[in-house]
């Protein structure tokens, strides 16, 4: 294979178009390589499909977040009141409206990545790829034609896409997921969430915020591997601010009744008890599944997991196969981010071609839960560190909070709390923060970079606190979990 | 608005634990004869850290109230020993015996935790714990014992502190929790237009709290034509009314002022609203209100009254003018307003004033936001600008007159140019000075005993411990020299240290304009917002500035500042994740040095 090696089409060619591989593919052509990125998008059970750019742009971050912000501007539609702004209450919501401003926003950004790929001569295929050996893929577009590209190395990103539960009666038919709610043109109307990972209480949330009904079906536990106090605390936010929750139940079937509504019939796991509602929208959000089926790894000898079909990779994000890498939320155990697939990606590409040979740190990943009260984290979860390190090593401050622009308001702030994991030996190392409050990514960022440096509690304490935000609660934690004080935070102090 | 109580329980509230100084004497019990058993925690269900806290609390009480407070074990010699030292000094001891107490063990964990000491006999005498056998033998031989067994109420009060503002107020908790007594004098001098205010000095009453409230309700104001775009449907046109915003916010003004004065009684903190003076070493002169004089005596002072608005000197500003002690409980819409000055308060102000919709310009002597970095400082001026925020630069006011009275009145300012002869004139319903504030060190008899203060800024030359040159006086906050007065400053500062010792040809400069998620589809401007990072180029690149202009740039900022204690790299922040869709995360991807003068305007999602 020496002598073909120079007639190979590309350098590099990365399957998925989605924030991971756009990043490799924009990385590598600035290094001065071949490029080709393909992408294509199935369409979902419900027939929805959108451009380039992957779940992030177009069904993930972007448009969830903006609906998040849609339904925060309802909340503070009703403050405005209290802050001398005349608006008669209350004022209704419009979700064609919204969808088509979000939906033309997401198209502006499908534009803008094509304009990057051109810009940087990165060749762009919108065909649906499978490998044909290790070094060729083949590529079926829409019209059914098949060209064959081959390349030095291979970056599969293929992303992942919700998961149906294909053993219940009239989900597939009946359901949509994450993948269709941000383009429906029509509100989705009372609407079920079955699901609790956070795409669920996401989902939830924003729905609830512009006025919908909305339920939440969760079989176990919320926001499984985030830290549990925090989860249970943006349970009960939302609980309080009108979402429905059903606890402990299954969904059994979907029926559409001769009215158009939609029956689900559920069981409650622990009395074995079935009941039943009728909502407008069922939405799933139970989890994803890797985008690895339709590709033949075994053709090119890609292993995947033979539990989840995720790819698995090394360190250097190497698979099976030495010249074929994955990155993103299709390799097991990476954490689903934009930002880590995005990094992961460019660190991969400076190390083929740019010399490097630093690895991606997975330690320590921010991020922030957009529920209408917002989940800010990084490193350990409470358990976690306690899991880790014993009960007896970690200490864990901690306060209950009030934003100051909600006394105005006199908004309910029960559940906006900060806690702070550390190790219990001085100079008291962090090993978590745990924040729960408006603007929590942008709180978040500063000091996951503050725990990428080392911060200890000490450091966090000789900090100066900026004032007034809500940030500079977290340095002014000074009650620890352990000494049982009140963690109620009461004027300026 | 209902005005919430100061203090609302949280989930998993353990009770509260103020620092009660007398009541329970409880405590007493266990100093009884050995055979029947007594326990200082209380028995029952009660969680195990609630007991604890409890103990904790006892055990306070039975060391404040003794002279002393011996810990010991019945057969332990060294204990012995103590204890027949007390004796032979005549001294009456209050001695627990942990072995005779059921909880002895629990007793002699939380005395660790208070103490840091795990062994007894463990001493305290006036509440000063001296540590063990040997601790207490020392001290003996040293004499200092002896002064400890003196130092009881040749005072009135361990602290007084003179200033019931943030700074005053923090010391007077604190000093309160380790035990001493102390009073707090505060006393708002109503302002030239009559203005006056609870406790908790300016942040709270006219300053931080009130300011950020304003601009909250400005920001609903941008908020509220957002939110069409978002698909929120109402089609009247909104308008703001300033009394109601004005009374909510001081409605939450009022029960933070309670609030403090619940904490401080919960604390067993003198409060008294009167005005202090020295009279002569360790005596202070206060006077309230009704003109009422009394006298107190402390072993220690600290200053923390604080700084007031300026006022120019020209004919006119005192009688018609008002400063940012007014604004904020002003009863009635300011309407058209001339802000001077161009310190942040002037331009907040002026940001927020304009956000209600009214017609504002800012008068600028010369630069604004002096102190900050200026490429950011001219970035919030034309952001200001493009929202309606008109700008005369290079005037000064030299004449208010009063044209109308009325709420608001007319006034006509005279300004002449700073750079010429030329003047102007223009009518105007408000006129707010924001041009500086003021130490009020002046007035309250330093030099009696020997405070110096520097003659030209009134303010207190204090050295690493705050002290200044008088031994038993302290001095906080904004009237100490050369501290920051606020916490931007502090940052400030910082960078600037850092451009002195490493001049600006060693620095790397990266930046980027961005567009905020949120703001992209309710069609606010792109290329906006800025963010920018200085790096150290000697110093393995290392952040000595960070800014950022933007929406929730406080919420921002924090947790970078965090970092950059914890000596913040290029390198580091280049391999931190960022939190998607933030603004903060375009910190984790700044690629453009400004020296490379790429285009830094953005598309797409990184």
């Amino acid at each position: 294979t020496e002598d073909r090696a120079g007639q190979r089409d590309y350098d590099l060619l990365v399957i998925g178009g989605g924030s991971g591989g756009l990043a490799c593919a924009k990385e590598a052509a600035q290094l001065g390589r071949k490029v080709a990125v393909v992408d294509y998008v199935e369409p979902s059970p419900q027939g929805t499909r959108w451009g380039l750019g992957g779940t992030c742009v177009n069904v993930g971050c972007i448009p969830k977040k903006l609906m998040h912000q849609a339904a925060l501007l309802g909340g503070l539609i009703q403050d405005a009141p209290h802050y001398g702004w005349e608006v008669a209450q209350p004022v209704p919501h419009d979700w064609r409206k919204m969808a088509e401003a979000v939906q033309n926003h997401v198209k502006s950004l499908n534009w803008g990545h094509r304009v990057q790929l051109q810009d940087r001569k990165v060749k762009y295929f919108n065909i649906k790829a499978s490998f044909v050996d290790e070094h060729t893929v083949c590529g079926v577009a829409k019209g059914g034609k098949e060209i064959l590209l081959s390349a030095d190395h291979i970056i599969i990103a293929t992303g992942g896409r919700p998961r149906y539960p294909m053993h219940i009666e009239g989900a597939l038919e009946y359901g949509i997921t994450s993948d269709d709610i941000f383009w429906l043109k029509e509100s989705p109307g009372k609407t079920l969430v079955v699901g609790a990972s956070y795409v669920a209480l996401e989902c939830a949330g924003f729905l609830t915020g512009i006025g919908l009904d909305t339920t939440v079906m969760i079989r176990s536990i919320p926001l499984r591997g985030f830290d549990q106090q925090m989860s249970s605390m943006v349970i009960e936010h939302m609980a309080s601010h009108g979402t429905r929750f059903l606890r402990g139940c299954a969904p059994s079937r979907v029926r559409r009744l001769p009215d158009g509504h939609l029956q689900v019939t559920w069981e409650d796991c622990t009395t074995g008890k079935e009941d039943t509602g009728t909502f407008d929208t069922v939405l799933w959000a139970i989890g994803r599944v890797p985008d690895t089926r339709s590709l033949n790894l075994e053709k090119a000898g890609v292993d995947t997991s033979p539990d989840t079909q995720k790819i698995l990779v090394d360190s250097r994000e190497g698979t099976s196969v030495p010249h074929i890498y994955a990155i993103g939320d299709v390799v097991e155990g990476r954490p689903e981010l934009t930002p880590t697939a995005i990094m992961a990606g460019r660190l991969l590409v400076q190390r083929l071609f740019g010399g490097s040979s630093d690895l991606m740190d997975y330690d320590n990943v921010p991020t922030t839960v957009f529920t209408p009260l917002e989940y800010g984290c990084v490193g350990l979860s409470e358990e976690e560190a306690v899991a880790r390190h014993g009960q007896e090593h970690v200490e864990v401050y901690h306060a209950h909070y009030k934003p100051l622009e909600f006394t105005v308001a006199g908004r309910d702030a029960s559940q906006c709390y900060v806690k702070m994991v550390c190790l219990r030996e001085p100079p008291q190392l962090v090993l978590g923060l745990h924040f729960l409050g408006p603007n929590a990514g942008e709180v978040t960022q500063g000091f996951a970079l503050g725990i990428k440096c080392g911060a200890s509690y000490a450091q966090v304490m000789r900090t100066v606190g900026i004032h007034p935000t809500c940030s500079e609660e977290v340095v002014k934690l000074r009650i620890s979990k352990r000494s049982g004080l009140d963690p109620t935070v009461t004027g300026c102090g | 608005v209902e005005q919430s109580p100061p203090q609302s329980p949280g989930p998993g509230k353990a009770g509260d634990a103020p620092n009660r100084r007398s009541g329970h004497v409880r405590g007493a019990r266990v100093l009884s004869p050995p055979g029947r058993r007594a326990r200082l925690s209380s028995p029952g269900p009660s969680s195990s850290s609630e007991a604890r806290e409890e103990l904790r609390r006892r055990l306070r009480g039975l060391i404040e109230r003794s002279r002393v407070m011996i810990f010991s074990k019945s057969y332990c010699p060294h204990s012995t020993r103590v204890k027949e030292l007390f004796s032979s000094l005549g001294v009456e001891c209050n001695v627990l015996e942990l072995d005779q107490v059921d909880d002895g063990a629990k007793v002699q964990e939380v005395l660790s935790e208070i103490t840091n000491q795990k062994t007894v006999p463990n001493v305290f005498v006036n509440k000063v714990h001296v540590g063990g056998c040997d601790q207490t033998f020392q001290a003996y031989q040293s004499g200092l014992l002896q002064k400890l067994l003196q130092e009881d109420s040749a005072y009135d009060y361990d602290l007084i502190i003179v200033g019931g503002g943030s700074g005053g107020l923090s010391c007077a908790k604190e000093a309160a929790i380790l035990g001493k007594k102390v009073m707090v004098l505060d006393f708002v001098v109503p302002s030239p237009q009559g203005t006056s205010w609870g406790l908790g000095g300016t942040c709270v009453n006219v300053g931080c709290i009130p300011k950020k409230l304003m601009h909250q309700a400005a920001l609903l104001g941008q908020a509220l034509c957002d939110s069409r775009k978002f698909g929120w449907e109402y089609n009247q046109q909104v308008k703001h009314n300033w009394e109601t915003m004005t009374k909510a916010i001081q409605n939450h003004i009022s029960s933070l002022n309670w609030g403090y004065r619940l904490s401080l009684r919960e604390k067993a903190v003198a409060y008294v609203n009167s005005y202090g003076e020295f009279v002569e070493h360790h005596k202070i002169k206060v006077t309230n209100k009704k003109g009422q004089e009394t006298y107190y005596t402390a072993a220690q002072f600290v200053i923390a009254t604080g700084e007031r608005p300026r006022y120019l000197g020209i004919q006119g500003d005192k009688e018609y003018c008002i400063t940012s002690d007014d604004l904020f409980s002003l009863p009635y819409c300011p309407g058209k307003t001339l802000v001077v000055g161009a310190s942040y308060v002037a331009l907040e102000c002026a940001g927020f004033l304009a956000g209600f919709g009214l017609d504002v310009t800012v008068m600028v002597r010369s630069i604004l936001l002096r102190g900050f970095d200026q490429e950011m400082a001219e970035k919030v001026g034309s952001y200001m600008e493009q929202h309606g925020v008109k700008f005369l630069r290079k005037f000064i006011p030299v004449m208010i007159q009063q044209l109308e009275k009325g709420s608001p009145g007319k006034l006509k300012v005279l300004a002449k140019s700073t750079e010429g002869t030329e003047t102007i004139e223009g009518v105007y319903n408000t006129v707010l000075l924001a041009i500086g504030r003021d130490s009020c060190t002046r007035k309250m008899g330093l030099e009696k005993i020997g405070v110096k203060i520097n003659e030209k800024s009134g303010k207190i030359p204090v050295n690493d411990v705050e002290q200044t040159s008088v031994p038993y006086v302290y001095a906080v906050g904004d009237i100490s020299e050369g501290k920051p007065e606020l916490t931007p400053v502090a940052i400030q500062s910082g960078k600037l240290l850092a451009r002195r010792l490493f001049g600006a040809s060693l620095e790397k400069i990266y930046h980027t304009l961005f567009w905020p998620l949120e703001w992209t589809v309710a069609g606010r401007e792109n290329n906006t917002c800025y963010a920018k990072i200085i790096c150290n180029k000697l110093d393995h690149d290392r952040v000595i500035g960070f800014h950022i202009l933007g929406p929730n740039a406080g919420e921002v900022t924090q947790g970078f500042a965090a970092a950059m204690k914890c000596g913040l790299t290029k390198r580091l922040l280049d391999d931190t994740i960022g939190i998607h869709p933030t603004c903060g995360e375009v910190f984790t991807t700044l690629e453009i040095t400004k020296s490379s003068g790429l285009d830094i305007t953005q598309k797409g999602c990184g």
